[in-house]
């Protein structure tokens, strides 16, 4: 048991000193018939390193790593190249093993960070100020409709067809308990709909994902027009945040709240989490916001440092009348994400932005050249390819070769006949030449 | 993590500094450090790419955008940078981190090191089911564990931390009262000694909150419940071991009540890790608990997360869990993710997060409970038991007790014993940190004055409690001997003294903007 320091004979001195005759005495407030007296069935005894390491590895042996095989994987979550360094200085027991910064001396690092974090979220946003990270970019999304509410003072909230569905759902399912109107369009993937249309006097936001599911890339100034000329706000979401390394911010566009999935930033793939919700909007609606904010202080000998502040928003200071009840939030991949942008900077955050264009530019030209349709005219590392036939059928054949090659639009809009045949494509750096040419081979194939 | 009586705003007594100054600003080890917008140096990078493919854009045209504001470092700075200020903090790693309720213990390595195996760090959340088949039956043999470990034959695992499993366990609860036709129950009952998350949670779900006040022994009494429940209530959520570390004695009669008036009983289970393997919920009565994998599971609390909560659910609430869920089929593990691929009585109530759970958190519980098998986890429950009540038998004679009898996982003072001596439980903490400690919770639960809540975890040995019962004796000492002066100053020793918090908050000043040129 080599996680527990106690000896048998530091137990019994530790219970002489109590006054207690057994550990069992301790417990003495437990129900008799609470008492378990049978081991847990079925769990063995402690085991070493080496068989818990073997054991896992076997299950993870059983998976098929989005990095062995060529992979087009996107909708949400992005498989990027992440700096060595980055997981190094993660790893670091200061940074893994410290609570949340209550106790403001003697956690300058972490209080540091999530300055250094929100001002980065908000420079890449456009934004005047960030929170310190939610658990996604889904639950920030559902966050972003409620405070569009209390903003507004309105009840209704428009979701866009291009909206990621989890989104949608995490959205409903969120707000849906609080009475929340939602308007949501039907799925669009030839990014065409009207939302302007849909924004009437009750409307305390629209929501709309740049680019959309289906990889669509539009200038949303228009849109932020029609919201303010009928008092509603703009929520912006983001899931793929390596394009706001190209594309034009969404707070240059009139965003009012954007909120991000910020997991392709420092942050692999985990199967879907833990993630990294990225939280921003202008500084006249800072009190309303969800989450935990860092800001700047002096201490008692006069120099700058840092503390939680405005947490009289928050559940442990008001209970009932928080903003949310959000209190754990993603901090270590937050600071993963910083990480990993610092050594970016404006010149690699950029440059990688531009690399993950060009790549999926030249993918969807070698895909029309071989006779594959590309739904999209404008996107940035995602597009929408229509196949024949069934597009996750497709997917599982490939998964045999194995190319994971994309996810099929009918596993987030199920049951939907027309939209069967379309497949989401993904392309990052990781992606090479001939991870391309295997796809195109493979969807050519089967025109 | 109250301002209850706590002065946010340093002293004038304790502006005497110890700084006897260097030319760099520099004291050894601890160094000065700017922010990186301030280490700015145009046109460096720290990460080299490949050379784009030379394609025409296809931006639908928008222009490509430039002067983001982002800093130019190498990656000798930026390491540099984040290491310098990882010497800034304090973690589990570096000293005993005593936080009430927080559960601070030991992180094990193995764990950090399997849950980065590319077959759990690098696999898609959308992949094929057939390339994932390792992973979702992770997520069975953890639930399996979590179901067994609890008794209760259900669990929800994609909540992503303590307070989304209570959003979860509410929302469940929610559901099965409006299929019973009584979504007219709207009142959630909720002890004063909750965590703050509890009314949170409730009004966050829509319910309204009633406070059941905290008898003067510390507990919750079933004649105090019963006054409260009624027609209207939907739940009550009573954290066991309480906030105030002691076991409701009577909550099976709780749990009997509530559900005899037709309501449900939400567990909080951050303090679950007092009871593994000694005490199942199921036996008590419970309905829905969370379980934060990153108290009780030992996942890394990473300076405020990821944590990660999934929900153990009775046969009553089982059905309304959340999508997506893990299930067994005759070709192995399958995802269900959507209302259309349910099967049986299932009515999951919607979906609380974009994919299947925190998966990295995961990996580090399975390792955790592989780990310590069977026996380890009956024996660091009881260690964690029998540390906190060694910690109280040896402090009660200069501190100041505000419950009698042994207690659970952590160990509550109140701040009577400080009466008249001008120091304040805010000071006493401040002390504790130049002492080479991590303070405990102060402030919380609210049901004493000027609490200190103390939990030493299973992972301490008793040289170190020792160390930390002998600094706290001497600082009961000093100040009950007047030395106020000794604490009003404290820390003296940390990167930076007392932050000024009222002035934080009155001007916000919430991120870097460059200095006006």
């Amino acid at each position: 048991m080599r996680y527990l320091p106690l000896t048998e004979a530091d137990r019994r001195d530790m219970l002489a000193a109590i006054g207690a005759p057994s550990v069992d005495a301790l417990f003495g407030d437990v129900p008799a018939a609470a008492h378990l007296t049978q081991p847990i069935a079925g769990l063995a005894p402690h085991q070493g390193e080496l068989q818990v390491e073997r054991a896992l590895s076997r299950l993870a042996a059983r998976n098929v790593p989005a990095g062995s095989c060529p992979s087009f994987l996107g909708a949400g979550a992005y498989r990027h190249h992440v700096p060595a360094s980055v997981d190094q200085l993660l790893t670091r027991g200061e940074f893994l093993t410290s609570y949340t910064p209550y106790q403001p001396e003697v956690t300058q690092g972490t209080l540091q960070y999530l300055f250094e974090f929100q001002t980065q979220v908000a420079l890449i946003t456009g934004m005047d100020v960030a929170n310190a990270s939610m658990y996604d970019g889904a639950t920030a999304c559902a966050e972003a409709v409620l405070m569009a509410n209390r903003v507004t003072r309105r009840n209704r909230a428009v979701l866009s067809g291009g909206l990621h569905p989890h989104y949608r759902d995490v959205t409903a399912t969120t707000t849906g308990v609080l009475g929340v109107e939602l308007v949501t369009l039907p799925a669009d993937p030839k990014g065409i709909e009207d939302l302007a249309a849909a924004i009437d006097d009750k409307t305390s936001c629209v929501v709309v994902q740049n680019p959309t599911l289906f990889g669509h890339i539009a200038d949303l100034t228009p849109l932020a027009e029609a919201c303010h000329a009928k008092g509603a706000l703009l929520v912006v979401v983001v899931t793929e945040v390596v394009s706001l390394g190209l594309m034009p911010s969404p707070g240059s566009m009139g965003a009012d709240i954007v909120v991000a999935e910020g997991q392709s930033i420092g942050n692999g793939l985990n199967f879907g989490g833990p993630y990294l919700g990225l939280f921003a909007t202008r500084d006249k609606f800072v009190r309303q916001m969800p989450g935990r904010l860092c800001g700047e202080t002096v201490d008692a000998d006069g120099k700058r440092g840092f503390v939680l502040t405005l947490s009289t928003r928050e559940q442990h200071i008001r209970r009932e009348k928080a903003t949310s009840n959000i209190c754990t939030n993603s901090g270590l991949c937050a600071l993963a994400f910083t990480m990993h942008l610092s050594l970016l900077g404006e010149l690699g955050f950029t440059g990688l932005a531009t690399l993950n264009h060009a790549k999926a530019v030249q993918l969807a030209d070698k895909l029309a050249a071989a006779g594959v349709t590309v739904l999209n005219q404008g996107f940035f590392n995602e597009f929408t390819v229509q196949v024949k036939g069934d597009a996750a059928a497709l997917v599982d054949t490939l998964a045999a070769e194995p190319i994971l090659a994309g996810v099929p639009v009918s596993r987030l809009h199920p049951g939907q006949a027309d939209l069967a045949d379309l497949l989401l494509v993904a392309v990052t750096e990781t992606t090479t030449e001939d991870d391309m040419d295997a796809l195109v081979k493979a969807l050519g194939g089967t025109l | 993590m109250n301002t209850q009586g706590r002065k946010t705003t340093p002293d004038a007594e304790s502006t005497a500094g110890t700084d006897v100054g260097t030319f760099t600003g520099h004291k050894g080890l601890v160094h000065e450090e700017p922010l990186i917008f301030e280490l700015d140096n145009p046109g460096v990078t720290g990460v080299d790419l490949e050379a784009a493919p030379a394609v025409a854009s296809r931006l639908g045209g928008l222009k490509a955008r430039t002067g983001i504001g982002l800093p130019g470092l190498s990656e000798p700075t930026v390491v540099r940078h984040y290491t310098r200020l990882s010497q800034k903090n304090f973690g589990i790693d570096s000293a005993m981190y005593p936080l009430g309720s927080c559960t601070m213990k030991h992180n094990p390595r193995l764990n950090e090191k399997l849950a980065r195996l590319p077959g759990f760090g690098d696999i898609h959340p959308m992949q094929p089911q057939s390339t994932v088949q390792g992973a979702l039956e992770l997520i069975d043999q953890l639930a399996h564990w979590l179901k067994t470990l609890t008794g209760m034959p259900a669990v929800a695992m994609s909540p992503a931390a303590g307070a989304h499993g209570e959003l979860c366990g509410l929302m469940a609860i929610r559901a099965a009262l409006q299929a019973r036709g009584e979504g007219n129950r709207t009142r959630v009952l909720v002890p004063e000694s909750a965590h703050g998350t509890n009314p949170a949670t409730a009004a966050f779900c829509g319910f309204t909150v009633d406070a059941i006040p905290a008898e003067a022994n510390g507990r919750v009494s079933v004649e105090a419940v019963k006054a409260k429940l009624g027609p209207d209530v939907a739940c009550i959520m009573l954290t066991n071991p309480n906030t105030c570390g002691l076991f409701e004695p009577q909550v099976k009669a709780i749990a009997d009540a509530v559900h005899a008036a037709g309501g449900y009983f939400y567990c909080d289970g951050a303090n679950y890790n007092a009871i593994v393997g000694r005490v199942r919920p199921a036996d008590l009565g419970v309905d829905a608990m969370h379980i934060n994998l990153h108290k009780t599971f030992s996942t890394p609390h990473g300076g405020g997360g990821p944590g990660s909560g999934p929900v153990v659910l009775s046969d009553a609430l089982a059905p309304y869990a959340p999508l997506p869920y893990v299930v067994h089929g005759a070709d192995g593990f399958r995802l269900v993710e959507h209302a259309g691929e349910v099967e049986g009585d299932a009515q999951p109530f919607g979906r609380l997060k974009a994919f299947h759970g925190q998966m990295g958190m995961f990996v580090r519980a399975l390792a955790y409970i592989m780990s310590h098998g069977a026996d380890g986890l009956r024996q660091a429950s009881s260690d964690a038991v029998l540390n906190a009540n060694y910690v109280k038998a040896r402090l009660q004679d200069l501190m100041s007790v505000p419950f009698d009898g042994y207690c659970m996982h952590e160990a509550l003072f109140d701040d009577r014993f400080l009466k008249d001596t001008g120091v304040t439980t805010l000071d006493f903490a401040k002390a504790m940190i130049d002492e080479g400690f991590h303070p405990m919770t102060m402030y919380f639960p609210l049901v004493v004055h000027g609490a200190f809540l103390i939990e030493p975890t299973e992972t301490e040995s008793k040289a170190t409690l020792d160390q930390f019962i002998g600094a706290m004796r001497h600082l009961a000492g000093k100040a009950k001997a007047s030395d106020a002066a000794h604490f009003l100053a404290a820390p003296r020793y940390t990167p930076r003294r007392r932050l000024d918090e009222t002035a934080a908050a009155r001007k916000p000043v919430l991120r870097w903007t460059p200095p006006a040129a």
